[in-house]
């Protein structure tokens, strides 16, 4: 097997599964900063109840994130050490400061948020967490800048045939980074908005089933109480339909932010990649239509069967200039200028191995850009609506009691992620055949690009690559399994599966069925109810 | 040999030592979760969780160090990044694998109620440190005593050619002091059977532990020592045996602050006889790495060290501003019931 291949699989399965916690972990962080901070301000129990129960589904979410983050950053060196020579001088910069500016703080406070419960003054507390989501956004800025920098080279010139760094801030500022931090920001909004929605509707709809919640001839909600489970009080309900509420109002603006964001990014690919701008369309040719539909062998690299089945006039236009006549250049049309710019083949240099001198190949995998590229709007745009019809359904106070459209909700989760997935995996393999794109347009620098072919570790051999890939991917499998489980876990056992003095001051007798089998909760040692001590500092923790 | 490479090469030595003497202790308490603890099975599972709470808000941040040396080599010396991660893949796998599994069995382990998940996750949670404390003193080692790289920094002779005497030496030698100085630790951070346990150690089985960490430093020594790397040497061992009197008078916190001398001034005189060269070539001297053929460009390195200078005094400050919110001793009395996750829903008959 090619090592070029298993590391290119590596680097895509470790980085979209990392970008699976990521987006959860910058969203929710924030919401739960905003949960804190209304308890801090109004002393109100629901407050507190959802920065326990939010905040527990996050500390699961994170630490998988935190696990998987590593890898990251150790397989450029490991997997792909010419590209870290190459790129050497400007790409481990920002690395160096996402760890210094952004890691130590969010790793520290997170630390200081879970144990200081109880131990901090509540503004303290509150601001320890402030501090971690902060820095959690912070370092999603400094990697973006680093991936940025691969789709628009900045702020270097070419020394020996080497980049180097010659300004920070255009690095730093580089227009591509701007617009693609604010993008997954937005897009981590849409996906913290899609979880509270689905699990909030599961919790409101589980409490009209138990008929704890009914509804009035009016059609608003009656609250009521179950003296029988834990925590099922009338705060209970307002602790679901404020996070039910707030979640769709912040997947709906996020959403909105993503749309705009999506557009400058749009534009800025027309001038920065004009072929993966292309690609994404499965543009042959040059012209101004948005293609909503074509059809064409899967594997397709060149033109002769795709077809067109619907186009819409002037649209690819004005996503790419702003109007409806901007004749925006095909696959056809762009190629041979890429041949004449870059060459043709790989240089005839030892070094690439295998790959020196073939040739190469410029349009990328035409069926990933093209469905990623409708994958990310098409599922963006359904969980829009589907919150916008949430906040609808919800205006009375509770869920409609239908188990369908509660399955609806909790599906509605997964929509978000998948369009976060589909656009990192459009925008990186629309770069190819380049690790590091070379830019047409005059605010790139001349000359700066790598193949992406030329990138690997030349003294790595590919049993290694696959020894890692295998082995990564099957404890990412399990990890995926576990947590997926602790979540749903979590979630069904509501605020006070997140806060035990909830579960304590309620009958003790009943604290048996674990719903989880005969082998799980029942008969565990150390299982006697014990007092929590006064200097009792770790119940939210381990 | 600039200025600024000198300034990174230390910068990079001292986040090293950083990582050493921080996650150090969190390696070995990790450890200790499979073979540290007696008596029944109550007792015992109450040992583990006084252990893993007195590093549970600490953790994270100490292994920071780790991500944070690793990004800086890569930003100061890139050439060193480079030809050190891809030629020890296999090794370096291994401890990707094993900080995984300890991770995230520090925060599931107590996110259920059952005997077989916690033993499940004390087991990725002892393994995974020791793979990892093994696997990272072997590759810093390889760093000191040398690595088959060619001239372009590339690795000769398949994914194995690294592993040596001195991988192993290292390996060892950080496993070994991860255990003496989690222990050193626990006594003073904890109270109970686990603090009465801790003490005892470090009067007993301390010293045959630091041996493999004492063989690296004398090592290098011998390869590339100078006269300030042995006056390192001599520091490091009089803080040795102060923490063994400490130990022995029951001084917790003078214990604990003399294998920190120890770790900082054994370590210090690694880095100070390695300097300049950052991986000998076991092949050839000419192909050796050094700060002045693997550095980036002197803007490169002027911005990092501006970016240094405000950063790691900061991260100093708020970290042991951290240390100090829980500076309190973790006790059985501070360990609340495990409790039992619930479904919220009507229990119907």
């Amino acid at each position: 097997m090619d090592p070029l291949d298993i590391a290119r699989w590596q680097f895509g399965i470790t980085t979209v599964y990392h970008f699976l916690m990521v987006p959860l972990t910058i969203g929710l962080g924030a919401m739960t900063v905003y949960f804190q901070a209304r308890w801090v301000r109004s002393g109100d129990d629901r407050w507190l109840r959802m920065t326990k129960f939010w905040g527990k589904l996050y500390l699961i979410n994170f630490i998988l994130g935190v696990a998987t983050g590593l890898v990251q950053e150790f397989q450029f060196g490991m997997a792909w050490s010419e590209y870290s020579r190459f790129v050497g001088d400007v790409f481990g910069a920002p690395l160096a400061m996402e760890g210094l500016l952004a890691f130590f703080i969010e790793s520290t406070f997170l630390g200081v948020w879970i144990f200081g419960w109880g131990r901090l003054p509540k503004k303290v507390h509150l601001t320890s967490l402030v501090l971690a989501v902060t820095a959690s956004w912070v370092s999603a800025y400094f990697i973006i800048v680093a991936n940025s920098w691969m789709q628009h080279p900045v702020g270097v010139e070419l020394v020996d045939g080497r980049p180097v760094l010659t300004d920070i801030w255009a690095v730093l500022g580089n227009n591509t980074a701007i617009a693609a931090y604010t993008h997954a920001l937005a897009g981590s909004l849409a996906v913290a908005g899609g979880f509270l929605i689905g699990i909030s509707w599961y919790h409101l709809w589980r409490r009209r089933r138990d008929g704890i919640d009914t509804v009035g001839a009016d059609g608003q909600v009656i609250v009521g109480e179950s003296s029988q489970v834990p925590s099922r009080d009338r705060t209970d309900h307002s602790v679901w339909i404020s996070s039910l509420r707030i979640g769709a109002v912040v997947a709906i603006f996020g959403f909105a932010a993503v749309s705009i964001t999506g557009d400058i990014q749009g534009k800025l690919m027309y001038e920065q990649q004009p072929m993966k701008m292309a690609a994404a369309e499965a543009a042959c040719h040059t012209g101004t239509d948005f293609s909503v539909l074509s059809l064409g062998d899967p594997g397709t690299r060149d033109c002769s069967s795709i077809v067109t089945v619907i186009e819409v006039p002037g649209v690819l236009s004005f996503l790419a200039k702003g109007d409806f006549t901007t004749e925006v250049p095909g696959i056809t049309e762009l190629e041979p200028q890429y041949q004449e710019m870059y060459g043709t083949t790989i240089p005839d240099d030892p070094r690439y191995g295998a790959h020196a001198g073939t040739e190469v190949q410029y349009v990328p995998l035409m069926w990933v850009t093209y469905w990623g590229f409708r994958l990310m709007i098409g599922l963006g745009a359904i969980s829009a609506f589907a919150a916008a019809v949430a906040l609808w359904l919800t205006r009375k106070g509770t869920v409609p009691s239908s188990i369908w459209i509660m399955r609806l909700a909790i599906l509605g989760i997964v929509a978000p992620f998948a369009a976060n997935s589909a656009g990192w995996i459009f925008t990186e393999l629309g770069r190819q055949p380049f690790v590091v794109a070379p830019n047409p347009d005059p605010s790139g620098v001349d000359g700066v690009f790598m193949y992406t072919a030329a990138a690997v570790s030349p003294g790595v051999t590919a049993g290694e690559l696959l020894f890692s890939t295998i082995s990564l991917t099957l404890v990412y499998g399990v990890l995926a399994i576990v947590e997926i489980a602790l979540l749903v876990k979590y979630t069904r056992g509501g605020v006070a599966a997140a806060m035990p003095e909830l579960a304590a001051h309620h009958d003790e007798s009943d604290d048996h069925d674990d719903g989880d089998g005969p082998t799980d909760g029942d008969g565990a040692d150390g299982e006697k109810p014990r007092k929590a001590a006064s200097d009792d500092v770790l119940a939210f923790a381990y | 040999m600039e200025p600024l490479q000198i300034v990174w090469f230390g910068a990079i030595a001292a986040l090293w030592i950083g990582y050493l003497l921080l996650e150090g202790f969190d390696l070995g308490v990790g450890m200790l979760m499979l073979v540290g603890v007696r008596g029944d099975a109550e007792q015992r599972e109450q040992d583990r969780r006084v252990m893993l709470n007195t590093i549970g808000p600490v953790w994270d941040g100490n292994e920071v160090w780790l991500i944070t040396a690793g990004a800086a080599i890569f930003a100061a010396f890139p050439l060193w990044y480079a030809s050190l991660f891809s030629t020890l893949y296999v090794a370096l796998t291994l401890v990707l694998l094993g900080l995984i599994m300890r991770a995230v069995a520090i925060e599931y382990r107590g996110k259920r109620n059952t005997d077989r998940w916690r033993t499940m996750w004390t087991w990725a949670l002892g393994l995974g440190s020791f793979v990892s404390a093994f696997g990272i003193g072997a590759a810093l080692a390889l760093t000191t005593t040398g690595l088959p790289i060619n001239e372009y920094g590339d690795r000769e002779g398949g994914p194995l050619s690294w592993f040596s005497l001195g991988a192993v030496l290292g390996g060892l030698g950080v496993v070994g002091f991860s255990i003496v100085h989690a222990q050193a630790f626990l006594a003073l951070k904890s109270d109970g059977p686990v603090r009465e346990r801790a003490n005892r150690f470090a009067r007993s089985w301390g010293l045959l532990l630091l041996l493999p960490i004492v063989g690296w430093v004398l090592q290098v020594q011998f390869l590339s020592g100078s006269v300030w790397s042995w006056a390192l040497v001599v520091v490091a061992v009089l803080a040795l045996v102060g923490s063994i009197v400490a130990a022995f008078r029951r001084r917790e916190g003078w214990t604990f602050v003399g294998m920190c001398g120890f770790l900082v001034a054994g370590a210090a005189a690694i880095f100070t006889a390695a300097f300049p060269v950052v991986i000998p070539s076991t092949l050839d001297p000419a192909f050796d790495l050094t700060i002045m053929n693997a550095s980036s460009s002197s803007y490169t390195l002027g911005v990092m060290t501006i970016v240094a200078s405000f950063g790691l005094p900061l991260v100093l400050a708020y970290q042991a501003w951290s240390y100090w919110v829980f500076r309190r001793r973790v006790g059985p009395e501070s360990i609340p019931a495990a409790h039992t996750v619930t479904p919220a829903v009507h229990q119907d008959a």
